[in-house]
């Protein structure tokens, strides 16, 4: 106890070390970071003719990267920016990685092995269209291949040695929907419809980009639009009803269909048909209910069907794995297996490979399969399956095996809460004690000669190794500090992942299967997870549980899921489909007598329903009924509204759980001169220590601390765009601090010259926000800290013996807020992505803003630097307190990134969770990578930090022993001496 | 000329800071009003007798002085309504509409008129008295076009108003010509939990305040050689080296601790030389004088 005091003590006195970093041997103890691509789009292997076997992939999240084939690593990856999306993927002149994005109007070629780039290209056009990327296949060395771009309207044939456009021909006058380009050594034919039912080929000269011929066909029917093109100058299209199937035939230039009945293919064609996107020669593939045809197109246009599959999950794409030889694959589901079979075109009655596969469930169904091939030991052809789960994990298939799998779906978190871990239980067995016993000893001697500077180089390693190992740090129980939690995360993808804090591996994972695809719920996202019981202190034995929201499709209306699962095991305890939507989830303050939180969902129909669906819920509800108070922000329409509950819903059958809600208050903002563009709120969870501060001539000033508070930030209409689109005179941002039980404005500033985007983060009773500055083209911070004047008269001491104070009565929005506001504004030279603030067990440690950069780091900054009482000559006593000396800008220090060497790529939000230890808390940085770490803001002043060396203590003990022992045995001698003289 | 604007805005803030109660009839003379015209006053708002004046006149008049600000008069009405009954009036606001020289438009000189409570309302008021309800009022979002987008609401739980009479306090948000928010409430406490109190008067006594945005502060600008942000940000990129006692406090204090042993061992030593024995258990039955003490020292 008495070290502690004595350390906090020491730190106080070298408090003047404001900068939290690390040194290099700790990268890596405490921090993890771990790095993802997304659900994979495209995928090109590279396999022939070199050493490192690679597949290349391009994302939904926008990433572009080059993996290990054996192990799944990443060799290289680049992630364009959320705007640049990749719509094509190729490798040209063998050695080259094309890659066409942004809507087609950039391309980039990437170099093969190490990803540098080799020659970027934009594209002009006028209109949006499709974009089409054409790299030729059958490459002649002699000749520089032109790669063929459709994007923006414009047809663009490209050199891929360097980049350069040697010919566009511009498609935007033609009101031509281009769907497909069939290159051939001469002729380059653009097909597409004009309207539904007007057919067009376009012949194009190859080498200059003239146009030879225009030919055009009109269908005597609407079509469906999907237009696939068979290689071999054929196209096959549905009608508008899905009943026919049209084959257009564009031989030399000559356009002639046919069509057919989808009923004298099959006879059950109740269903929709689908033509499926799999490019096959002379082939397509027709899915109608559970079946897939295979149908071959003969050279006379007429259709064979060749094959029938049922319970089909995927189809790749046609590989030649020799001159006339192509295969392709598929893959059935039967009963938990997965069969993936490898067909030739030509030759449907054997299989060149068949396999049975055993794929975990959690992952969903097969979205895609992408097949390489390979020459087998015994010369003859294998083959490997690259496929894409329906929760974004990406997995290799060889000989039947799951090779390895990336769990991509880690690249789309959408939200993140924590639960704790178990308590550990009595009784650790002897057993493994005594085995580990040599470990120990030998670790602990590795340690010592650590810290007796005399362990050689490959000791350190050892140490180093050892401290990174340690299994303490992974344990699956609650550790005495509170470090050890799970972060639980839920994907895009609607599945759930449980992290370990100690080094981010994942303890469970689930996808709850009302969130899987189905008839019912075509595209399930997930949308936000909530704690939903947080068992109490006594009650260890019981698991936490977590709710998790999903949504059948991005829009409001669509159906709503809800899923409650056990946080320590990952199990579904209980799952409902809503018969209302969801709009917002509010959880109350308020649990029953199991720990179960209250939650309030409100619908789009205005109306809110509680949950959990117990009479005990409802029991306390309508004890807090007046005091439930929310707000909502319509934000195209520049409206704040109040909310609170009013009475049951009236429906034909009385629902106790459903309640119409009232409009309380409404603030309406001009719209001609304002527009909502950031809103943020204070954490729910979040505590304050001290409701006042003591200011330099000790007078106390209270902090107005109230948790319906809400920070609005509005951009003039002109300058919610981008940064450049406006000029000062016409950007301002209006910021607004609103009470939200009563809709008083209780702040209102007005910054001239400066436009979003704004972040903010609102803590304790400040606000700090981040804009930009037109008039000084920077960037700015500010703060504003709000604080109560109701209460500023409790100073005299006299009030407080007499008990003359109103601290403890209890304080109502409804009375008039006497609120100042301190602020001021600092330059930052970063544009900035997410900002957090550091959150603590009993909120005593001071606060760093965590602020994630435009370059994909976290910025840890000290609050002070951000204290609107920063005056230019601090007194003594100003700097006594720790008052910064003004300056314009704010410091970026080096050391105090804590993502130090890392990078969180297309980095999103950064959560906050306090640990049991009073001074540290616990950062969860999210993006398509992920990193978490820990932070002291100041210092570990509560516990001796891992570097502290107990053995030297220990030495230092038993050498002040030997000493006493020794003066102790010579005062005695001397003694006897001196009796003797 | 923002500076001037805000300036005149605040000093007009402070003089209409003093409520206007619904009994209270101002005893200033307001000689400029008759130049003022009435715009966008609603007709069945009660008339004012200086809306014979036409707008006309205050054309002329800015035509006259380019540069200073000309003013109008507007009205808008206050509606309330009991729980989730109906809006109905309320009350009259007045105000003045300045129009500055740059086309920008603001209200000043905000005046409250309240209609007092009819003996429904009175019964309405106190239904929700006795149910802790809500009182709401509304108030239009645009000043000359009323009622705008949309009403801005606001409300309160009724027993909060009642004080003395019914006390009230409006701070009316505004941009220009536009209303965006009001606070309204009781001009003080309103305790928690709310204790049913039926008010002694029915008459209001009505606080009112109008609030413009405020600048921002601005951001400082130094220049380059002051010393008082280099010094900061020098300090600061000094790397992190902890102090000297935060490095070998472990050392030093059994250091200290056996020089002080020393010490005291040092110390110590002579004063046993002198009283050597004083320690140790005297003598039973012998009552040993320091004298004889030393005498036996001194023997041995």
């Amino acid at each position: 106890m008495a070290i502690r005091v004595f350390l906090t003590l020491l730190l106080f006195l070298s408090l003047s070390n404001i900068v939290s970093s690390i040194y290099e041997d700790q990268v890596g103890l405490m921090d993890w970071h771990q790095q993802y691509i997304g659900k994979v789009k495209h995928a090109v292997f590279h396999t022939q003719k070199t050493g490192r076997k690679r597949v290349l992939v391009s994302t939904e999240e926008n990433v572009v990267a080059s993996l290990d084939l054996r192990h799944g690593e990443i060799f290289w990856r680049h992630v364009l920016g959320t705007n640049d999306v990749v719509d094509g993927l190729d490798i040209a002149l063998g050695k080259y990685v094309i890659t066409l994005s942004s809507g087609g109007s950039i391309l980039r070629a990437w170099n093969l092995p190490d990803g540098q780039m080799v020659w970027e290209s934009s594209l002009q056009g006028s209109k949006e269209s499709k974009s089409i990327l054409n790299v030729p296949k059958n490459l002649k060395a002699d000749k520089d291949d032109l790669i063929l771009v459709f994007g923006k309207g414009c047809l663009h044939a490209i050199s891929g040695i360097d980049g350069e456009v040697l010919w566009r021909k511009d498609f935007a006058g033609e009101s031509i929907e281009v769907t497909d380009i069939i290159q051939s050594t001469e002729v380059i034919y653009v097909a597409g419809f004009v309207g539904s039912s007007n057919f067009n080929v376009y012949l194009l000269n190859a080498e200059t980009g003239e146009f030879l011929k225009n030919n055009h066909l009109v269908l005597p029917f609407r079509t469906s639009g999907e237009l696939l093109s068979i290689p071999g100058d054929k196209f096959v299209v549905l009608d508008s009803a899905r009943s026919k199937i049209v084959t257009i035939n564009i031989k030399n230039g000559d356009i002639n269909y046919n069509q057919k009945q989808i009923s004298d293919l099959i006879e059950d064609s109740s269903g929709q048909a689908v033509i499926l996107p799999s490019r096959l020669p002379g082939l397509f593939a027709l899915k109608i209910n559970s079946w897939v045809l295979l149908i071959k197109v003969t050279n006379e246009g007429e259709l064979v069907v060749v094959h029938k599959i049922d319970n089909t999950a995927a189809f790749s794409n046609a590989l030649s794995i020799s001159e006339d030889q192509h295969v392709f694959a598929c893959v059935q589901y039967e009963d938990n297996k997965v069969h993936l079979s490898v067909k030739d075109v030509n030759d449907w009655n054997s299989d060149l490979l068949k396999e049975n596969l055993v794929i975990d469930h959690q992952r969903g169904n097969i979205e895609k399969i992408f097949i390489n091939n390979y020459v087998r030991t015994d010369r003859s052809h294998g083959f490997r399956a690259l496929m894409v789960m329906e929760d974004h994990s990406l997995l290799l298939v060889q000989q039947g095996e799951i090779v390895w799998s990336r769990e991509d779906g880690l690249a789309s978190v959408v939200d993140v809460t924590t639960s704790e871990l178990p308590v550990e239980k009595e009784g650790v067995s002897v057993a493994k004690v005594e085995q580990n016993l040599f470990e120990w000893l030998k670790g602990h001697v590795l340690k010592l000669k650590g810290t007796l500077m005399i362990a050689s180089p490959e000791d350190k390693v050892a140490i180093q190794k050892l401290r990174l190992r340690s299994s303490e740090k992974s344990k699956m129980t609650r550790d005495h500090n509170g470090f050890r939690k799970l972060l639980i995360v839920l994907t895009r993808a609607g599945k759930v992942f449980a992290l370990h804090t100690g080094d981010g591996h994942v303890v469970w994972s689930i996808m709850s299967h009302t969130l899987r695809k189905s008839e019912e719920c075509e595209h399930p996202v997930g949308l936000n997870i909530y704690q939903w019981q947080v068992p109490h202190h006594h009650a260890l034995d019981e698991n936490p549980s977590i709710l998790v929201i999903g949504r059948c499709g991005p829009s409001l209306t669509a159906p709503t899921v809800l899923s409650f699962l056990d946080a320590y095991t990952g199990k579904e305890l209980n799952s409902l489909s809503l018969a209302h939507t969801v709009a917002r989830v509010i959880p109350l303050p308020y649990t029953d007598s199991t720990e179960q939180r209250l939650h309030l969902i409100i619908d789009i129909n205005k109306h809110a329903y509680l949950y959990p669906k117990t009479p005990e819920a409802i029991e306390i509800l309508k004890r807090e009924f007046s005091n439930i108070y929310w707000y909502s922000v319509e934000a195209d329409n520049g409206v704040i509204r109040g909310h609170a509950l009013k009475s049951n819903c009236i429906h034909e059958v009385v629902d106790e759980y459903c309640f119409v809600f009232r409009d309380l208050w409404s603030i309406v903002f001009p719209s001609e001169s304002e527009k909502i563009i950031a809103t943020v709120s204070r954490k729910s969870n979040e505590v304050v220590h001290t409701q006042a501060k003591v200011m330099t001539d000790h007078d106390v000033m209270y902090k107005y601390i109230s948790k319906n508070i809400l920070f609005v930030a509005n951009a003039a209409p002109k300058a919610s765009g981008e940064i450049g689109t406006a000029t000062p005179e016409e950007a301002w941002l209006v910021i607004y601090i609103i009470d939200t039980v009563t809709g008083r404005i209780l702040h209102r500033m007005i910054h001239h010259g400066c436009q979003g985007p704004v972040h903010a983060v609102f803590s304790e009773n400040w606000v700090v926000y981040h804009y930009f500055n037109l008039r000084a083209h920077r960037n700015e911070m500010s703060v504003i800290e709000v604080y109560d004047q109701s209460r500023a008269d409790n100073k005299d001491i006299w009030k407080f013996v007499l008990g003359k104070h109103n601290l403890t009565s209890p304080i109502s929005s409804y009375y008039r807020p006497e609120v100042s506001a301190k602020s001021q504004s600092y330059f930052f030279t970063h544009s900035v992505k997410a900002i957090e603030v550091t959150s603590t067990a009993k909120g005593i440690t001071s606060k760093h803003l965590l602020i994630g950069t435009i370059g994909d780091q976290v910025l840890a900054i000290d609050k002070r630097f951000l204290d609107p009482r920063r005056t230019l000559n601090p007194s003594q006593a100003e700097k006594e307190e720790g008052i910064i000396p003004l300056s314009d800008s704010l410091p970026i220090i080096s050391q105090s990134y804590i993502t130090h060497s890392l990078k969180i790529e297309g980095l999103r939000g950064i959560v906050t969770v306090p640990a049991k230890l009073e001074s540290t808390s616990l950062v969860f940085a999210y993006g398509v990578d992920l990193f978490f770490t820990q932070i002291a803001p100041s210092k570990t002043y509560d516990s001796l930090t891992e570097d502290f060396s107990y053995a030297l203590l220990l030495l230092t003990i038993v050498a002040l022993v030997a000493a006493l022992f020794v003066t102790w045995v010579l005062s005695e001698r001397k003694d006897l001496q001196e009796k003797w003289r | 000329m923002t500076l001037l604007r805000s300036l005149l805005a605040v000093t007009l803030l402070l003089t209409f800071f003093i409520s206007l109660s619904q009994a209270f009839q101002s005893d200033e003379l307001l000689l400029d009003d008759e130049e003022f015209g009435l715009e966008g006053g609603r007709p069945q708002s009660r008339p004012s007798p200086n809306t014979a004046t036409t707008t006309t006149t205050t054309t002329s008049t800015r035509k006259r002085i380019p540069d200073s600000a000309s003013d109008s008069k507007i009205q808008f009405t206050l509606e309330h309504a009991f729980g989730d009954s109906d809006f109905s009036d309320a009350g009259n606001f007045s105000a003045r509409l300045k129009t500055w020289s740059h086309g920008a438009q603001t209200l000043t000189k905000l005046r409250f008129s309240r209609d007092s409570f009819t003996d429904v309302e009175k019964n309405k008021f106190q239904e929700l008295l006795k149910g802790d309800d809500f009182y709401k009022i509304r108030l239009p979002s645009n000043v000359l076009s009323p009622p705008g987008r949309e009403y801005i609401v606001s409300s309160v739980k009724a027993r909060c108003l009642p004080g003395d009479g019914l006390e009230e306090h409006f701070v009316i948000h505004t941009e220009g010509v536009n209303i965006l928010g009001v606070n309204y409430g009781s001009p003080g406490a309103c305790p928690y939990p709310r204790q049913l109190k039926l008010p002694a008067k029915w008459s209001f006594k009505s606080h009112t305040l109008l609030k413009n945005s405020e600048q921002a502060p601005r951001t400082p600008i130094f220049a380059e050689e002051v010393l008082g942000g280099e010094g900061v940000e020098g300090e600061i990129v000094m790397p992190i080296e902890r102090s000297f006692w935060a490095k070998y406090w472990m050392y030093m204090i059994p250091l200290g601790l056996i020089v002080m042993n020393a010490v005291t061992q040092a110390m110590n030593m002579p004063e046993e030389q002198a009283g050597g024995q004083a320690g140790a258990p005297p003598q039973p039955g012998s009552a040993v004088q320091r004298g004889a003490n030393s005498g036996v020292r001194r023997r041995s």
